[in-house]
């Protein structure tokens, strides 16, 4: 098979490329990690009308940080990743729409809170499974949540989706404006939040152990590793972002449907966390925003494009790139490197 | 008859022909994931093409139903191999998220195309005249339609497990799903055997996908909406097991019947718990091997 | 307090009508230095997955330091001090020499299940894994990842790992096996300065590392203890002459 990363093995692809990093080094800033941030404040100014829109990606960042906790760092593939950003949409729209509780900030964090609790109940019985059977498993709990929402839409909103959901200012002054000024600033503040908590996890001793679970399980079993407890562990914390970006859905959209629980959620986001590379949390920067941007741009063009465009690129990044676009990017660096040296 | 009885019948027949469509089409995957260890999310794919390809080929060569459904199964069986030689060969060693979004990408690929060629909405066949209609089986009279439906599976499933039961080939599949390092150093050549039974099984695939048009309708859509259902009805009868897989379609196919009937808010509900209940009791799938 | 480390009674193992284990009563003494040799396939390594917790016993019992273990999982006996290294690689193939070894240490002190410290502000840990490497002369070797290291220093690593779980019983399988013999004299090395306090039991199919180093030997054959003895004795045991010689 021609590879455009040549040398490496599939497993080696796997890896992130903090590896080769000293460990006493491997947690420091780097200058380069601040261009995001750049970037996401930058597009504040740039493109004023498209801020709903930036919203809506930067929850999807979110979303993909946490997939990459258990699927880049923990190795644990799972295709009903949506059963918690779904958990989280419903607990804040149904705390606003049910209870009348229209405080943002609390609301998030309970449905970060419902949702790292759905994923510690399901993770105490999931994750006592492997491969093929966990993959299945994972899958069908998404769905059967998705199809006890479609049984009580009298709570849910079923497919109609969840109306009465009114958001409070936040802080008491910043109303959820059409524009969307807001609520971009609030996103990103909680963006940063949850970078800042994946970042100190995956580079603690805890964040190093799950690499070794993806690396080699035997040989942490051998080590004295509780692997059971420790994947646990990771699904709730990875199920609470989740669900935080869902509830960050549901407050910006002030609307949440069934779509939030669907397969072809948890089909996405795997898609964008792949796309972008897995294993190195800014892998769902890129991939989120590549996909969102030429999602936009090809639907207007026509639907059926994008579908088969995102495929194909599916299918390329595969067989060609399986490390992402961030790690194809790493890789020709090295190249050009090698070629000048 | 009693109310209840009509109810029952009612309830296990239309199960029945749902189930036959569920194991029609998922057989093949069975099949590659038993035998080949991949995990492809596009089976469903051949099932859509093969629906489409009866409409096309009724409606371009002029010729019936019966004899439009046996050109599609033929035409996508071959049109499989190239699929399979190309992209999924250099996947075997992989692991399981590679092979996933690979055919994950292909769904994806071919729902984009069938929109482009055929249009979103839902499209029909027409089916010939002497399967229209009711046929009166003595207890009372059923769809003529469904009939055939659940004979044609009968039939498939029975052929089938003669063929692996009775035929050499047939003792080499099951030997080669056993165990494929000593299938292979007995000489049998997997590889071989394996892109013959990966043509049968999309190809029966194919004859699913245009059979099951009149009952669950066609759309570009279908390869998605359908993937999960599929992937389940492999997944709990276990892998590689003809009989697990009819088993697994018959239960799953009634039960989502009763349940849709008996409930018809929850109704899809209780095939999934059911599904999960199984896998949580038995990983493997009913008839899996559990080593 | 008793003078044995790890005591098996009467263990068995059956796949099936397959018995791989029988009757298996074994001890090895605080501080031994004890070998387990036997033709391939006498049931050496089925034994060692018994003692770790890979394979559940079909009947029989085992006790490490006191402590009734036949029902714990392998971790937990781990953490008890019950430590193996692998016959075959089973390193962290993707990770670096350095990040292998920590996070060993980091398990055995409790240390990796801190979520928010990021692991370069561990010091204790990344200069305990600095001293073994430096120890067994992989120091230079620090910073490579596993897959780019020769065999011969993957074998180390091995017994890095193990020194780095601090362990009371050590179960070593066949340590020494394919490496060059500049390295396998250093391993040999190692395992002799260990502290007393440990009990070593060693598989090995080399003879002469065996007589270098075992107090008492074991001999197992088709799943079952043969004899077991002092160096002296087992040289002298027909039977197991019999089969080192080949006519058994």
């Amino acid at each position: 098979m021609p590879s455009l990363v040549g040398s490496h093995t599939r497993r080696q692809q796997m890896q992130p490329t903090q590896n080769n990093q000293h460990p006493s080094r491997r947690h420091r800033w780097h200058l380069a990690e601040a261009l995001p941030w750049v970037i996401a404040v930058g597009a504040y100014f740039v493109f004023p009308d498209y801020l709903a829109f930036g919203t809506q990606i930067l929850i999807t960042i979110i979303f993909a940080i946490s997939l990459d906790l258990i699927l880049g760092y923990a190795g644990i593939v799972t295709l009903g990743h949506a059963a918690y950003f779904g958990t989280g949409a419903y607990a804040a729209g149904m705390l606003s729409a049910h209870l009348g509780w229209n405080e943002p900030i609390s609301g998030l964090v309970l449905a970060g809170t419902a949702a790292a609790v759905m994923g510690w109940i399901s993770g105490l019985v999931l994750l006592r499974y492997r491969g093929l059977a966990l993959i299945m498993l994972t899958l069908a709990t998404a769905i059967l949540l998705y199809e006890l929402a479609n049984t009580f839409e009298d709570i849910t909103g079923g497919f109609d989706g969840l109306l009465g959901i009114h958001i409070s200012p936040l802080l008491g002054k910043f109303d959820n404006d059409l524009w969307g000024h807001n609520y971009y600033w609030y996103t990103l503040t909680v963006l940063v939040i949850v970078f800042l908590a994946a970042r100190r996890v995956v580079f603690s001793p805890f964040g190093r152990s799950l690499i070794g679970i993806r690396d080699n399980v035997q040989r942490m079993h051998a080590i004295g590793t509780p692997v059971y407890r420790r994947l646990v562990t990771i699904y709730t914390i990875s199920a609470g972002l989740a669900g935080i970006a869902g509830g960050l859905f549901a407050q910006s959209n002030a609307f949440v449907t069934l779509d939030v629980l669907g397969f072809a959620r948890s089909g996405t986001i795997l898609v964008i966390l792949i796309l972008g590379g897995t294993g190195r949390l800014y892998g769902a920067f890129v991939g989120a925003v590549v996909y969102m941007v030429v999602e936009d741009e090809l639907t207007k063009l026509s639907p059926e494009f994008w579908e088969f465009g995102v495929g194909l690129v599916l299918v390329l990044v595969v067989l060609f790139a399986r490390r992402g676009l961030l790690g194809f990017i790493t890789d020709m660096n090295e190249l050009m490197h090698k070629a000048r040296s | 008859m009693s109310e209840f009885l009509n109810v029952v019948i009612s309830i296990v027949f239309d199960g029945l022909a749902y189930a036959m469509i569920l194991f029609i089409i998922s057989v093949g995957l069975s099949v590659t994931m038993g035998l080949m260890g991949f995990v492809n999310l596009a089976h469903g794919v051949f099932a859509m093409a093969g629906g489409y390809a009866t409409v096309a080929i009724m409606s371009q060569l002029g010729i019936g139903f019966l004899p439009a459904l046996l050109c599609a199964g033929v035409a996508i069986g071959v049109a499989s191999l190239v699929l399979e030689q190309t992209l999924y060969a250099p996947l075997y060693k992989a692991g399981e998220l590679d092979q996933l979004l690979l055919s994950i990408g292909l769904v994806f690929m071919a729902s984009g195309a069938f929109t482009y060629f055929f249009g979103p909405d839902p499209i029909s066949v027409q089916i010939p005249d002497y399967l229209h209609g009711q046929i009166d089986l003595g207890v009372r009279s059923f769809p003529t339609y469904r009939v055939f439906m659940i004979a044609v599976g009968i039939a498939m499933a029975l052929g089938l497990w003669i063929s692996l039961e009775r035929t050499l080939i047939g003792a080499r599949i099951r030997a080669a799903v056993d165990n494929r390092p000593m299938a292979e150093a007995v000489g049998i050549n997997v590889n071989r055997l394996f892109k013959l039974t990966f043509a049968l099984g999309s190809g029966i695939a194919a004859i699913g996908g245009g059979l099951a048009i009149d009952i669950l309708g066609l759309t570009p859509n279908f390869a998605i909406q359908y993937l999960v259902l599929f992937l389940i009805v492999v997944a709990v009868g276990g892998l590689g097991t003809i009989r697990g897989t009819f088993v697994a379609a018959l239960a799953l196919g009634i039960i989502d019947n009763a349940g849709k009937y008996l409930w018809p808010e929850g109704g899809a509900f209780f095939i999934y718990a059911v599904a999960i209940a199984i896998l949580l009791w038995r990983p493997s799938g009913l008839f899996g091997r559990t080593d | 307090m008793s003078s044995t480390a790890l005591q098996t009674s009467g263990l068995d193992k059956n796949f099936g009508a397959l018995r791989i284990a029988r009757n298996i009563n074994f001890e090895l003494q605080r501080g031994a230095r004890h070998a387990l040799i036997g033709p391939n396939g006498a049931g050496k390594t089925t034994l060692l997955n018994l003692i770790t917790g890979v394979l559940r016993p079909s009947a029989g019992r085992i006790q490490l330091l006191g402590t009734d273990i036949t029902g714990m999982g392998q971790s937990k006996r781990t953490r008890l001090g019950l430590v193996r290294t692998f016959q075959i690689n089973q390193l962290f193939k993707g990770l670096s020499v350095l990040d292998n070894v920590c996070l060993a240490i980091a398990e055995r002190t409790g240390v990796a299940s801190s979520l928010l410290v990021p692991l370069g502000h561990h010091h204790q840990v990344i200069d305990e894994a600095m001293h073994l490497l430096h120890m067994l002369r992989l120091d230079g070797d620090a910073m490579q990842l596993v897959n780019q290291l020769p065999y011969g220093r993957q074998r180390l690593l091995e017994i890095v790992i193990a020194l780095g779980q601090n362990p009371q019983v050590l179960l070593l399988d066949e340590p020494a096996a394919g490496v060059p013999s500049a390295e396998s004299q250093l391993i040999l090395e190692v395992i002799d300065s260990l502290s007393d306090d440990i009990a070593i039991l060693i598989i090995e199919h080399d003879m002469e590392i065996v007589f270098r180093f075992a107090k008492r030997i074991t001999v197992m054959m088709t799943g079952a203890i043969l004899t077991e003895g002092t160096p002296n004795e087992i040289a002298a045991d027909d039977r197991v002459r019999a089969i080192y010689l080949g006519d058994y």
